[in-house]
């Protein structure tokens, strides 16, 4: 048998590794967290790598999970070892298929990454919550505590499946272990081949439905037989323990590893045993440990089997000293006498004594911990453990929270902790953009592949996608590391980014003595005056080691750009001792090599130069005895701000949501919007800069500024009494407002600085074309002076919604309702929801898909979506990702009745009223900004009235009132819910003839999930799961939806045209039926800055891939053709687009001749779709008889 | 009738060859520049933004946004065999080795002797025969001397020299306020050769956007005017290989460059505009004009036309511009 490596990687690589080895079909669909196990086996594939068996296990990426569940169960049925990877609302997707695959008793295992269940709110965090969702289904539950067990389980459940027909969810606790990085020891492929040996392949391929010699499945019973049948595989339930227990005895012959289905360690004479599953085993087990060395008699039983729950193999597991038990669950089940856990606890004790298994008749009580991926450490433990010692421990407890509510939570001392002191723990504060996870993932395997010692990381993301904070936590250790929570005392603390010092409490965690690296434009000598109060302290109180770089300084010197990830993980390892110094820069030279080696050398002579130059420019610091600064961090949001703001959000803000108690929280997840508008990130190190004198005043800055961070107003020039003295105000130029005045206004510490509105800016100084009426120049010395001119801007009055012009110009007067987003820098999609809630935000309901639009539109802390003077704005909801365009029509049916219902109340209540006001508002023309208007006022008549009367349906009506004025209803989302997921749902709702207007942001991949084809990637273009280029078209969406013939249709790109653009919006919404706009959104996951957005928006347009059009339903009536293209035959090859686009340039230059073969292919259909379409357009039509 | 030519030390069955350009990317272009009867072919160059920027701006695109999400730890697939722009060059170079009988010709082009300069050991290692380095450079700041840029190309030439065992050719601009001299330095620094004359790209100017922008203009017939009187200049100088790019259209025209004193004529503009099959419409023209004024061979012609050997050398220098000046006045 050949010698197994140690390799470093996280749970979700070490599980897929084995299940790829073990499978030869894998269909999946992405989702977080266990999207990167299937991309994982997918690029395996791609490569060639075979399973044990050597052949390449296909991979085949899905609509949906159902549609992965359903793939799955028909690749069983035909024989096939076949795996998939998913977690949360995936999983529950996938419960009717799993049913059915239990039932037919089929060998199959699925690799679950544990993740909430969306409830009050998504979380794309780990807790139990989706595998207790499928406890009734048949499969057995197989749970791993850390990422070498959910690599040697993956194994073992492989075989147990084949072995015994039971089907397998084997889950581990998603982000906690799919994404920790460890050390590990991998199985090689003799070991695999060792627990699947070939006579079970042999007896599972004996199942499989073949004509050769058919079988019938999925045959329907009735009552007279499904119950006896139903009952027929119970036999293999009550084999299935031992079964698993011997696999894990072979386990343990072949790699020393033993498992058992209920694993106990601790005391022998233990009194109070906690029982618990996942990742919360090894901090418990840390725990225990420790407190065994104290003399405590208390331990642990770690559940690995959940389902079939083995009764006498669980009691016996127990120490027979036990007294008192607290069960932990990761889930809340609301009104069930006890969680999951809990429960079965209960249960196997009373039928353990019952059945003569155990004696044992302990107090049992149980807790929750650890919901979305909350923190869980000894400390807690410690806490849990003391709730038993009391007489009578509180049951039902939470503990990690503080519940002032319902008063569940038990207190601890959050201070304590466990750790081996030979432990080194790195904290590493750092930006998504500057490297710093990629770089921490790197040195973890340097030192725990090239040294005896073991690694450990861990990475915490914000919910920003742009500017966006990333914390490593990073452990070294001589022993395997058990510390599954986080890093609370460091001996290493790095910041990345200068201005994380006046925003969040780094040193908080530093341990006397410890090392407190910071990158900073300011030298040795003159850093410590720089520092606010709070930090010098820290450095003082602590005695902390301070060392300081200019990395952006070496890295620009070096040619490295912004990316400082090489420098700082140099001088992590100059100066934290975790390997001598010389050996750490020639491993780090080892690692730049192994990455960058096959890419081109110039790379890694720039990285090593970066390395060497790091060491000359990284000096300590001479600390003062004492603090000098007088300056304080500044408060997180204004004083100005909600009280709402300021006693929760702000909290949010400082990454101290932890401590919030439950009280602080709405009890529905309804939260206040306009939040964004507080936090004031201050992420743009260069923002926009107007130019009166150039402007031609066309307002296109604030159309393309996706963060609503530039914007325009027109208004009377008596309102610049009192302006700031910096504020800028010109003539407006057209006769429109004539006598009027102009600002073009930049919110400076919310602009991300993307540069699309210089980009997009056309006008330019004569005699120096190279300055535009907007510039970028460097925020700093603007912030203030410019934050003051925002604030009287943003006092300034807005224009009149019933005179302004709806053309791209008079749009950008209308204020934007969502301002401010955590969107990319740069977001192809944000300036549409931007317009449209200028358009329509005083009067829309947004039904939003999950995905990037529901993230940056709904993560909190902050959201963007916010009010007008008068209190109106959109009302926003996210439901599901599947089932969005329902939920849209849903809302619209529930508006249409309210306004039915309304109007049937005012007629009958005419008497009382008058036909007057009741025609008036009955026959109300709503289709201008001035008939909504005077609907508004009618109703607030009406109101008035109804105030007065005492009816109970005048009542009714008084609280239906408002929907007389008509209501916008927009359903939004990406490629991945409108062309996969939610498509059949889509359909129906678009064939409904309602009135929903529907939004697709088509960027042409997953960019939430990170880049994963859907069926609106282009045929050529590289993703995730079309690592070869897509090899087919991009489905026309369009196309398909004209063929209903009363559905609104348009294509646009507001890059291209923005007239276009707004045009259809206001076409769609008041199409008095369905509407489909979809838009070209570009992206991240496209790869080019994207400040030539809008450019490649053109040339996407130019080249015929994004055909402008608009196929209006009522142009029929007056006997025109439906269809207008508004954008002419293809001028430029497509090539010429799509060559500036890494996801196609990648595919070119990983195989030219293929890509050239589709990009001809691309280029044909592109020619044809467009000739098509233009055949379309000079359809005739017979108009209605008149 | 015998047009054999030796260029950089490479015997040739003629001076006619395909001169760097995109063609060379298509392998079934390459099979009939080689049908066409080309007597070798020179690969367009690798530049040296293509080795720095290319790597680094495709690994900036897909690396600035990884690991920033906790959803999104990439968003592009990490396939094992990506490779960038150089070692696509290096892969092509040995296609082209791989499909071809006839001698390839790598071109590297860079200004800046740094790291990059070791990718003509690779080209060397990936089966070229010979190596064309482009020192293009717009010579744009004003405080860099005219000594300076020619000592920095230099450098260059002599760090290629020192890495690799194939001949070397040096391609320049007419741009250097002396010529002939350079020339000789160039030679002396190693170079087997010089390429007479890169093409700058000249930038357009959109006067309604106000923007420069790119502008690709093929060579046209008169171009050659400018290469033919250096070539004729050089000859006399040089004992390395000369070869002309630029401006040769057909065979008449490669039939001057020989006379003026080119070793290899490379053509790409006519082959661009009329197909590859004009190489050996051009060749065929070129034995035939031998063979109707009697030339045993066309080493007779090679040369006769050079400054040395003109019979009315003045033409060439500074006298043509008078004589042409005064008899504009008249």
């Amino acid at each position: 048998m050949s010698k197994r490596l140690m390799k470093t990687l996280d749970g979700n690589e070490a599980t897929a590794s084995v299940a790829h080895r073990l499978s030869e079909v894998i269909a999946i669909y992405p989702i977080t967290p266990s999207s990167n196990m299937g991309e994982w086996a997918d690029e395996w594939s791609s490569q060639g790598k075979t399973n044990v068996w050597k052949t390449i296990p296909s991979v085949i990426e899905m609509q949906s999970e159902g549609g992965a569940a359903g793939a799955v169960h028909g690749a069983l049925q035909a024989g096939s070892l076949t795996t998939t990877f998913t977690a949360s609302q995936g999983l529950l997707l996938m419960i009717p298929n799993m049913y059915k695959i239990a039932g037919e008793l089929t060998p199959f295992c699925m690799h679950v990454t544990a993740r909430t269940l969306a409830a009050h709110a998504l979380s794309i965090f780990g807790d139990h919550s989706d595998v207790m969702a499928c406890r009734q289904t048949g499969f057995a539950m197989l749970s791993s505590e850390s990422v070498q067990q959910a690599h040697d389980f993956a194994a073992i459940s492989h075989a147990a499946t084949l072995r015994s027909r039971v089907p397998i969810l084997h889950f581990f606790d998603g982000f906690r272990t799919s994404h920790e990085v460890a050390k590990i020891e991998i199985l090689n492929d003799e070991d695999l081949r060792h627990m699947v040996p070939d006579e079970l392949v042999a007896n599972f391929r004996k199942m499989a439905l073949t004509p050769d010699h058919p079988m019938i499945r999925g045959t329907a019973q009735n009552p007279d037989t499904f119950f006896q049948a139903r009952e027929a595989c119970t036999p293999y339930y009550a084999a299935f323990p031992a079964i698993v227990q011997q696999e894990m005895d072979r386990f343990a012959a072949l790699t020393g590893r033993q498992y058992r289905l209920y694993d106990y360690f601790g005391h022998p004479e233990a009194e109070r045993v906690i029982v618990t599953m996942g990742s919360s085993c090894d901090v418990t087990h840390e725990y225990v440990e420790w407190a065994m060395k104290q003399g405590e008699k208390v331990g642990v039983l770690k559940v690995r089997l959940f389902r079939p729950f083995a009764i006498p193999e669980f009691v016996r597991a127990l120490p027979p000293s036990v007294k008192k038990i607290a069960v932990l669950d990761r889930c809340k089940e609301p009104g069930a006498p006890a969680d999951p856990l809990h429960l079965d606890v209960i249960a196997a004790l009373r039928e353990g004594r019952e059945e003569g298994h155990t004696k044992l008749d302990p107090i049992v009580v149980g807790g929750r911990y650890g919901l979305s991926s909350k923190e869980f450490t000894p400390a807690m433990v410690q806490g849990i453990f003391e709730n038993l010692a009391k007489d009578a421990p509180k049951n039902h407890f939470t503990v990690g929270i503080m519940d002032d509510i319902s008063h569940s939570s038990l207190t601890y001392d959050a201070h304590f902790d466990v750790e081996p002191a030979d432990v080194t723990r790195a904290l590493f504060y750092g930006l998504g953009a500057d490297g710093t996870v990629g770089a921490n993932k790197n040195s973890i395997k340097i030192i725990a592949e090239e040294t005896p010692n073991f690694g450990q990381g861990y990475f915490v993301y914000d919910s920003k996608k742009s500017g966006a904070i990333t914390i490593s936590h990073l452990r070294f250790g001589p022993r395997p590391i058990k510390s599954a929570y986080l890093v609370t005392k460091a001996n290493f603390i790095a910041c990345h980014q200068t201005s994380f010092l006046d925003k969040y409490e780094m040193l908080e965690t530093a341990v006397p003595g410890a090392t407190f690296l910071l990158n900073t434009p300011n030298s040795a000598e003159t850093v410590w005056d720089t520092l606010p109060v709070e930090v010098q302290s820290a450095i003082v109180e602590k005695n902390l080691k301070l060392y300081v770089i200019d990395a952006y300084e070496v890295a620009k010197n070096t040619g490295m750009g912004v990316r400082i990830n090489t420098i700082m993980q140099t001088c992590f390892f100059a100066i934290s001792g975790v390997l001598p110094r010389e050996e750490a820069i020639e491993q780090i030279k080892k690692a730049i090599k192994k990455t960058y080696g096959k890419k081109g050398d110039a790379i890694v002579q720039k990285n090593f130069v970066a390395v060497d130059e790091t060491l000359a420019h990284l000096h300590q610091v001479t600390v003062p005895g004492k603090v000098t600064a007088t300056r304080k961090r500044p408060p997180m949001v204004a004083d100005e701000a909600p009280d709402f703001v300021k006693r929760v959000t702000a909290v949010m803000m400082e990454g101290k949501g932890d401590l919030l108690p439950v009280s602080a929280f709405p009890v529905d997840g309804t939260w206040p919007v306009g939040t964004t508008k507080w936090e004031k990130r201050n992420i743009a190190l260069e923002i926009p800069e107007w130019d009166a004198s150039i402007c031609i005043q066309c307002n296109k800055c604030a159309m393309a500024c996706p963060h609503a961070a530039i914007r325009a107003k027109v208004y009377d020039p008596s309102e610049l009494d009192g302006a700031p003295a910096t504020f800028k105000a010109v003539d407006y130029k057209g006769p429109e407002y004539k006598g009027q005045k102009y600002t073009i206004q930049v919110a400076p510490e919310d602009c991300t600085g993307c540069t699309l509105c210089v980009e997009v800016c056309p006008a330019k100084d004569k005699s120096n074309p190279k300055h535009k009426a907007i510039d970028m120049v460097p925020q700093a010395p603007l912030r203030e002076p410019e934050a003051a001119n925002f604030q009287f801007f943003l006092d300034l009055p807005e224009a009149d919604r019933t005179t302004v012009k709806l053309d791209v110009k008079g749009t950008q007067f209308l204020e934007p309702l969502f301002e401010f987003s955590g969107a990319c820098s740069g977001c192809g999609e944000t300036p549409y929801i931007k317009l449209l809630t200028q358009l329509f935000g005083d009067r829309t309901l947004i039904a939003n898909a999950t995905g990037c639009s529901s993230i940056y539109g709904g993560n909190l802390p902050t959201t963007p979506y916010t009010v007008n003077k008068d209190g109106r704005g959109p009302a926003w909801a996210n439901s599901l990702f599947e089932d969005n365009a329902e939920f849209g029509l849903g809302l619209r049916l529930s508006v249409d009745k309210h306004q039915e219902f309304a109007l049937e109340l005012m007629h009958r209540l005419a008497a009382q009223l008058g036909d007057e006001l009741i025609a008036g508002i009955a026959t109300a023309d709503q289709t201008t900004e001035a008939g909504i208007k005077a609907q508004r006022e009618r109703v607030e008549a009406l109101k008035q009235k109804l105030a007065g009367l005492k009816d109970y349906e005048a009542k009714m009506l008084y609280d239906l009132a408002d929907y007389l004025v008509n209501k916008s209803v927009w359903i939004v989302g990406g490629d991945g819910w409108a062309y996969d997921i939610g498509y059949g749902g889509l359909d129906h709702v678009l064939a409904s003839g309602r009135n929903v207007n529907v939004l697709v942001l088509d960027t042409e991949v997953y960019s939430n999930t990170g880049g994963q084809a859907s069926k609106s990637t282009p045929m050529g273009a590289g993703a995730k799961f079309a690592m070869a280029g897509k090899a087919m078209p991009k489905k026309d969406l369009g196309m398909i939806a004209m063929t209903y013939g009363g559905i609104y249709v348009a294509k646009v790109a507001f890059g291209s045209r923005d007239m276009q653009t707004v045009k259809a919006f206001q076409e769609a919404e008041s199409y008095n039926g369905p509407s489909l706009i979809l838009a070209y959104s570009h992206c991240i996951a496209h790869g080019y800055d994207l400040a030539h957005g809008a450019d490649q928006q053109k040339m996407a347009v130019d080249s015929g891939h994004w055909p402008l059009f608009r196929f209006d339903p009522r142009r029929m009536d007056r006997g025109e053709t439906p269809l207008q293209m508004d954008s002419g035959a293809p001028k430029i090859e497509l090539g010429q687009y799509v060559r500036n686009e890494t996801r196609y340039r990648m595919i070119e230059q990983q195989n030219p001749e293929h890509f050239k073969k589709l990009l001809a292919q691309a280029q044909h259909d592109t020619t044809n779709r467009f000739s098509v379409y233009e055949q379309l357009a000079k359809l005739s039509i017979k108009g209605k008889e008149s | 009738m015998n047009l054999s030519t030796t260029y950089l030390g490479l015997k040739l069955a003629h001076p006619l060859m395909a001169g760097a350009s995109p063609m060379v990317d298509d392998m079934g272009m390459v099979k009939r520049l080689e049908d066409a009867g080309a007597s070798a072919i020179v690969m367009h160059s690798l530049f040296e933004e293509q080795i720095t920027r290319e790597e680094e701006g495709t690994i900036m695109d897909m690396q600035l946004s990884s690991h920033s999400s906790a959803e999104a730890l990439s968003y592009f697939p990490q396939p094992d065999d990506f490779r960038l722009g150089p070692e696509k060059y290096l892969e092509q170079i040995r296609r082209i080795k791989t499909a071809v009988s006839v001698p390839v010709i790598a071109s590297l082009n860079g200004t800046t002797s740094a790291g990059w300069l070791h990718y003509s050991k690779l080209m060397e290692q990936a089966g070229a025969d010979a190596l064309e380095l482009n020192v293009y450079y717009l010579a744009t700041d004003p405080k860099e001397s005219a000594a300076a840029v020619e000592k920095r190309t230099l450098d260059v030439i002599r760090v290629v020299k020192s890495q690799v065992k194939i001949p070397v050719a040096v391609k320049l601009s007419p741009f250097f306020s002396s010529l002939a001299h350079f020339a000789g330095e160039v030679e002396a620094a190693g170079a087997d050769g010089l390429v007479l004359f890169n093409r700058f790209f000249q930038p357009d100017i959109n006067v309604e956007e106000l923007t420069a922008e790119p502008n690709l203009q093929l060579s046209s017939p008169e171009e050659l005017l400018l290469r033919l009187r250096w070539l004729a200049v050089l000859r006399s100088h040089v004992k390395g290989s000369l070869a002309v790019t630029g401006g040769v259209h057909d065979g008449i025209g490669a039939l001057k460059a020989v006379m003026a004193g080119a070793d290899a004529v490379q053509m790409v503009s006519a082959l661009l505009i009329h197909g590859p099959e004009r190489l050996a419409q051009s060749r065929a023209t070129l034995d035939e004009w031998l063979d109707e004024h009697e030339y045993e061979s066309l080493a007779q012609a090679r040369g006769s036309m050079s400054l040395q050997k003109c019979p009315s050398a003045q033409a060439f220098t500074r006298a043509n511009y008078m004589r042409i000046l005064n008899g504009w006045k008249a």
